[in-house]
């Protein structure tokens, strides 16, 4: 019995990349892997784009990525929102170079002031005699910004697909779509608003290491030991010297301590497509008075037993491979964008629930400030930790395979659904390259 | 993050100084910053934690425009708990990015007196800084502007607020920040 997973398991040079309990460092390090990877997963997937709370009017836009082609998340004349490669298809300039701003009505090129329509479409150029006898004409698709080939949202939330074929966002996000019901759903007009402020923050390893670290209960108590241990002594030190509990965002960080035996009951999935989802553990129905309130609004709302079951959901992470994860509970995400083999941009949002006090919303804000923060005492040691990974997938021949071997043999695959037998088993990372060989033998999708 | 802690400080810089007064201010002011930065660069948190009045903030803000960190996302927010926190968490044995210690070497200067708090109780400075900081062999340049709000306690001169304006506020940060800038 072979112990490849699927298909795709040989790299160029013939050598097998992903067994079923163990992937071969390659797959971290190699360009020519990398270069596939966008090919076959980046630029056939639906990307995240962006938060139609972002574009307010028309001629707003928001640049984002998708592998390494700039794009434009723009708003219409008429209110429909429209994804563009920001690329002039003249020289090939970008067409905008800020993260977010408004176009006016048109955009302009600044090397030789081409102008585009908001959907894309040329609308003028310098000198159009010159086209007269040439290959390229105005109404040409040439001529025009290159549009993404689908582009569709969940609840808000946009995604693009530059490949013309494959699921539709709802099929491809199946359970996925959790993520975003989940956020939407605890607010009490059932609709998020995003906060207009991104933290960027670049790490020194493969985009793939993050993901893994996202699904990862072991980690927690072990990376996060010195952050988890100086918040438990200062909400002591705070009720001895105040009388006072610590705020409560200090549980955001003594909670990593848990130990290993609680996180082994968490509950870990993997569904289609790589999505997985690890479940809660800071416990998130505090019975303060603000709470209290919100919790009343939500039964006013959706009635006693729809509002229970929104506000006993306990997820922490749900991960939309391969450019997602999401936090429905402290209303964030963040957004994963590959730059090299070794360098991976996360970009880190979050949202304000419609309709909820404003103290609910300080408590995400907290989140936000304290773990995803350029300044967080978590991702400190996350991130020398996957760069220690990188630099010694890297180093040298002496380490060929990276282990997934936890509770290998022990998952439990029905109806779609791939459940762990605890908290600590290495299913998801197993899951997740089970997806990546999928995609990566199915080769690239009908380029739009 | 201290959440009962409302600040604010002017954003543009209205001198309400008396110009005869600024002299020795000025100096005590410039010596206070300088022992500021060199607490940062010796790792000597306890004296840093020291320049803070018992309520003193430091805040580092996400966007040069925000008046004060109440209800708005900051690159840091800290109050002396949260700062304590953070020395607990840099001087643990197993806070693995500190292996080995990063280090920092901070330049003050352009300090100037924006109020001189004969009236308001509060005296207001602004400077620029620029810090080079090493971590595994590879140096990171940073650079901004410093407002301090300092209040006159029994111990001497503290920080009410500190607010650290980063020049690179909105550009993407290779890893994060340790430490206070």
């Amino acid at each position: 019995m072979t112990n490849a997973v699927e298909p795709f398991a040989a790299s160029p040079d013939g050598r097998l990349l992903v067994e079923r309990d163990r992937v071969h460092r390659s797959c971290y390090t190699d360009e020519a892997i990398f270069q596939q990877e966008l090919k076959n997963i980046f630029y056939k997937t639906w990307i995240y784009a962006g938060h139609e709370s972002q574009l307010r009017k028309p001629g707003d836009y928001v640049g984002f990525m998708i592998g390494r082609q700039p794009m434009l998340l723009v708003r219409g004349d008429g209110g429909e929102i429209a994804v563009l490669h920001n690329r002039c298809p003249h020289r090939g300039a970008m067409l905008c170079n800020e993260h977010k701003g408004n176009t006016g009505s048109l955009f302009t090129c600044s090397y030789h002031a081409w102008q585009f329509e908001l959907d894309g479409k040329l609308a003028a150029l310098p000198s159009p005699d010159g086209y007269n006898e040439t290959r390229l004409r105005k109404g040409d698709q040439a001529a025009d910004m290159k549009r993404a080939a689908r582009v569709s949202s969940y609840r808000g939330f946009v995604f693009a697909n530059l490949a013309t074929t494959g699921p539709d966002l709802d099929e491809w996000l199946g359970e996925g779509r959790r993520a975003f019901d989940d956020m939407c759903d605890r607010a009490p007009d059932g609709d998020v608003e995003i906060v207009n402020s991104c933290f960027r923050i670049v790490q020194n390893n493969n985009w793939k290491i993050f993901l893994e670290n996202q699904l990862d209960a072991v980690h927690a108590s072990i990376t996060h030991i010195s952050a988890a241990k100086a918040a438990t002594d200062t909400e002591k030190e705070i009720k001895e010297e105040t009388g006072d509990d610590a705020p409560p965002f200090y549980k955001y960080l003594s909670s990593l301590s848990t130990p290993l035996s609680r996180w082994a009951t968490l509950e870990t999935r993997a569904y289609p497509h790589g999505h997985c989802l690890l479940g809660g553990y800071i416990g998130l129905r505090p019975t303060d008075p603000d709470t209290v309130i919100y919790e009343s609004m939500m039964r006013e709302r959706y009635g006693e037993t729809r509002a229970e079951e929104i506000l006993s959901r306990d997820v922490h992470h749900i991960l939309i491979y391969p450019c997602l994860s999401v936090q429905p509970a402290f209303q964030q995400l963040r957004a994963i964008r590959p730059l090299a083999p070794d360098k991976t941009l996360i970009e880190l949002w979050h949202f304000r629930l419609k309709g909820a006090p404003e103290a609910i919303y300080r408590r995400a804000l907290a989140y936000y400030n304290l773990i995803n923060s350029p300044s967080t005492l978590v991702n400190a040691d996350d991130l020398i930790n996957f760069w220690r990974c990188q630099e010694g997938l890297t180093a040298d021949e002496a380490s060929e395979w990276v282990s997934f071997h936890r509770n290998a043999g022990q998952d439990n695959s029905a109806n779609g659904v791939t459940r762990s037998v605890n908290g600590l088993s290495e299913m998801p990372m197993r899951e997740m390259f089970r997806a990546w060989c999928k995609y990566m033998s199915e080769g690239t999708h009908n380029v739009g | 993050m201290s959440v009962d802690h409302r600040v604010s400080m002017p954003l543009a810089v209205e001198r309400r100084t008396n110009a005869a007064c600024a002299g020795p201010l000025n100096g005590e002011v410039e010596q206070f910053l300088y022992r500021q930065s060199e607490c940062l660069d010796t790792r000597d948190w306890d004296g840093w934690l020291d320049l803070f009045a018992p309520n003193g903030l430091y805040w580092i803000p996400a966007h040069p425009e925000d008046p004060s960190p109440d209800g708005r996302p900051s690159i840091c927010c800290e109050d002396r708990y949260l700062m304590r926190t953070r020395v607990k968490r840099l001087c643990n044995p197993k806070a693995w990015s500190q292996l080995p210690p990063h280090r920092t070497s901070h330049v003050v200067s352009n300090v100037s007196i924006v109020d001189d708090g004969d009236e308001s109780g509060f005296i207001i400075t602004q400077s620029r800084f620029h810090m080079v900081e090493l971590r595994w062999d590879k140096q990171r340049y940073m650079a901004g502007r410093y407002r301090h709000r300092f209040v006159r306690l029994d111990s001497g001169l503290k920080i009410d607020l500190q607010r650290v304006d980063l020049l690179n506020y909105d550009a993407p940060l290779d890893y994060v920040l340790q430490s206070w800038v």
